[in-house]
């Protein structure tokens, strides 16, 4: 009954066949349900489609089905007997890069997707580039619609050459390239008949077999404080809970802790759950922790080992992806979210914006428009404790928000 | 460190009562929408967990369309008792009676669409300014495009081509006067999930989940229950059938399913070999491609 949980997001220019991949895989693993399968038939005769659109699985807007183009990220859900997905199908079009971040940003693994027809463009790079700075371990480069490049051999080689010669510069430790054809779907669950110069596992295969177990942080023990659980009642009269989620690490009852920022110790007298008390918890748990002294301790407090504590600055230098239209600008204020904290900070530096053609940095500019990346200094008003974005992808990333509007602006990854 | 590993469920309650917990940080006054079906008193079992062991910090609503199961009313009522929470009711009657809300014409009414409008009422009336819904995004297409923090303008609506980034696990439920959240805490869960974490978690579910004798009409091949509210067409009568429900919503519009699953075992049996999705018997959703986005757009959960 409990299974593995692996998450994925596609990735790609737009038109390269995300959703229809999503779709694909979801139909040949018969993880659509008859009356979604007869809903999007009758949806692809009425818009006079020669196929059976399965992109119309994951558009389920209004707006993304009137243009064939996916807007926001859907979320898709399927199980085979090996593990439990959870899918992000994510925009190409650069006008909506703040939504493709927002299903990258969860995600273990991407798929990213080539045109055959077109080969490495701006916007794979751009998606790479992000995957990459989101840490994403595992990479699967689909070259997909083989079959209008007569599933050739040549052209596979060419771009995954191609592709390979980008990728020198990012730091993704796992790719994989699998050619592929969503709409007929060579390679997508079984091996394709059309391709015999392929070797190659299956994307579903490859999904299946990821390990990513050893990508978690164990060693660096980290719990944001999020609410204190004061119960009014006589029986938990002297309760008090600091209750949060385990960001990395492993908490044992009876260890030593420290708190930040007040730096004070204590041990670990409990660990609570409804369920029941535990030994030891570790990320990603959600549970309440009681310590054997009583010491201030409220939401945005940082609790970690003594022997192990997370960096503690104002000063805090970031790679971030902007995301709106109203373009940062040096000197400006902004309020930072970072674990169940937050402060206001104001941008002290633009060292550089990234061109995502040649990752080369463009310095001496001072602000970062809409779909830039860049590498930013703020100062905040007061510390936060943070690892690098690099060491743990909860206690080093960042967001910004914007203050007049509530927007929120920016997603930063410190280094 | 293989021994580390969460399983699938185990995550998925991570994340939902990690949810709860920083809507109560964030806002100041929450409420658990709660329709009485199996969603939402999972739901009520998660925000349990997060505060446990002190009470669940936020009453529950529930839109009530007149048109209820008696079984979960009863349910309703003596879980709210049970563990001390608030309840508070909203009644689509008293929005067709103040004339806000408009009964639909014909013999057999849903008063789903309904319940947006006494929702909206309800919310502003209580100065609740996050919502939190049972919505799972593997229902329906348009909830598949839903955030965990759902932005709501002054006006309740939800404006998809435009909401918030919603980055790793750091979620802004910053908002100007007026607008509202909606949250989804189980908006990964599938409908398999659910099923197994009440199973794991031995939740207690109102009598009509499963398998019982009961008298339908087939109409449009949906199975509509015997009730006050519905009257029968032309050629219809009743039957008895051995059946349950997948969902619980308005009388008039859930269908039932023939079934004999009487157990969790059986019910996950037959949900794992379900060929279709537990909402392809409602009406409501069959009304046009878009139904349910609209119905989001106008403020729906
Ligand atoms: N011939 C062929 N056509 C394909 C293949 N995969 C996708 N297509 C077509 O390419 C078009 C775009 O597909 P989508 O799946 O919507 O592309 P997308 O990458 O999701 O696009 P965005 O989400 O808007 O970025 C559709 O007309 C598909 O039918 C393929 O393998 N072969
Ligand atoms: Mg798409």
């Amino acid at each position: 009954m409990d299974m593995d949980l692996l998450r994925f997001t596609t990735a790609g220019s737009v038109d390269d066949g995300k959703s229809t991949l999503i779709g694909r895989l979801m139909y040949d693993t018969k993880s659509i349900f008859e009356d979604q399968i007869d809903a999007i038939e009758e949806s692809s005769k009425n818009r006079g489609d020669e196929h059976v659109n399965l992109a119309l699985l994951t558009d389920g807007l209004k707006a993304e089905r009137e243009q064939g183009i996916t807007i926001d990220v859907a979320y898709r859900y399927f199980a085979t007997p090996k593990r439990k997905f959870i899918i992000a199908d994510t925009p190409g079009h650069i006008q909506y890069t703040r939504n493709m971040v927002t299903g990258a940003s969860t995600a273990n693994l991407a798929i990213i997707l080539i045109d055959a027809r077109k080969g490495v463009i701006e916007q794979t790079k751009r998606h790479s580039f992000i995957a990459s700075l989101l840490q994403i371990k595992h990479v699967i480069v689909c070259i997909n619609k083989m079959d209008l490049v007569d599933y050739s051999e040549e052209v596979f080689e060419n771009i995954k050459n191609e592709y390979l010669g980008f990728d020198a510069k990012l730091e993704i430790p796992d790719i994989r390239f699998i050619p592929i054809s969503a709409l007929h779907g060579d390679n997508v669950v079984d091996r394709s008949k059309n391709m015999d110069w392929y070797q190659g596992p299956s994307l579903l295969w490859t999904l299946e077999n990821v390990q990513i177990a050893s990508d978690r942080n164990f060693i660096d023990s980290r719990m944001p404080v999020q609410w204190v659980i004061r119960p009014q009642s006589d029986k938990y009269h002297d309760f008090r809970g600091f209750a949060g989620t385990i960001n990395g690490g492993v908490f044992r009852k009876g260890e030593e802790v420290v708190v930040l920022p007040s730096g004070f110790t204590s041990k670990i007298k409990s660990i609570e759950t409804m369920n029941g008390q535990l030994n030891e918890a570790y990320a990603p748990m959600s549970i309440a922790l009681t310590l054997e002294d009583e010491i201030d301790i409220s939401r945005g407090d940082m609790i970690a080992k003594p022997n192990n504590q997370p960096k503690s600055s104002q000063d805090i230098e970031i790679m971030v992806c902007w995301l709106n239209t109203n373009a940062l600008k040096l000197g400006s204020k902004y309020t930072v979210k970072h674990t169940t904290n937050e402060a206001k900070c104001i941008i002290k530096d633009v060292r550089y914006k990234v061109n995502v053609n040649t990752l080369e940095k463009i310095e001496g500019v001072d602000g970062l428009e809409v779909n830039d990346i860049g590498r930013i200094q703020i100062k905040t008003a007061k510390p936060l404790f943070y690892d690098p974005y690099m060491k743990n992808r909860n206690t080093g990333s960042v967001i910004l928000i914007d203050e007049f509007t509530n927007e929120t602006v920016g997603a930063g990854m410190i280094i | 460190m293989s021994s580390l590993n969460l399983s699938h469920l185990d995550q998925l309650e991570s994340e939902a009562i990690f949810i709860f917990r920083e809507v109560a940080a964030q806002f100041e006054k929450p409420v658990i929408l709660f329709s009485g079906g199996k969603d939402s008193i999972t739901m009520v079992h998660l925000a349990r967990k997060a505060f446990w062991p002190a009470k669940v910090p936020f009453p529950l609503l529930h839109i009530d369309t007149g048109h209820n199961f008696p079984e979960a009313l009863e349910f309703r009522d003596n879980l709210a008792e049970k563990y001390g929470v608030t309840l508070d009711i909203g009644l689509v009657q008293d929005s067709i009676d103040k004339g806000t809300a408009r009964e639909e014409k014909g013999l057999n009414p849903s008063r789903n669409s309904l319940q947006s409008i006494t929702l909206l009422e309800k919310l502003e009336e209580g100065g609740y300014d996050a919502a939190f819904g049972g919505g799972r995004r593997d229902e329906e297409k348009a909830r598949a495009k839903e955030r965990f923090f759902s932005h709501r303008d002054d006006f309740g609506q939800w404006d998809p081509k435009n909401q918030r980034p919603e980055l790793w696990n750091l979620y802004n439920g910053k908002k100007a006067v007026g607008e509202s959240f909606r949250i989804f805490p189980i908006s990964n869960w599938t409908e398999m999930d659910v099923w197994q974490y009440i199973k794991k978690e031995k939740i207690d579910l109102p009598s009509i989940y499963f398998s019982h004798k009961r008298s339908v009409v087939n109409r449009g091949g949906v199975w509509i229950a015997e009730s006050p509210y519905n009257t029968l067409l032309e050629k219809e009568s009743y039957e008895e059938r051995v059946i349950r429900y997948r969902t619980l919503g308005c009388m008039t519009i859930t269908g039932a399913i023939e079934s004999s699953a009487s157990t969790l075992d059986d019910i996950i049996e037959e949900v794992a070999a379900a060929r279709q999705t537990e909402r392809g018997n409602r009406a409501d959703d069959k009304r046009s491609e878009a139904a349910m986005e609209d119905r989001k757009k106008q403020g729906y959960f």
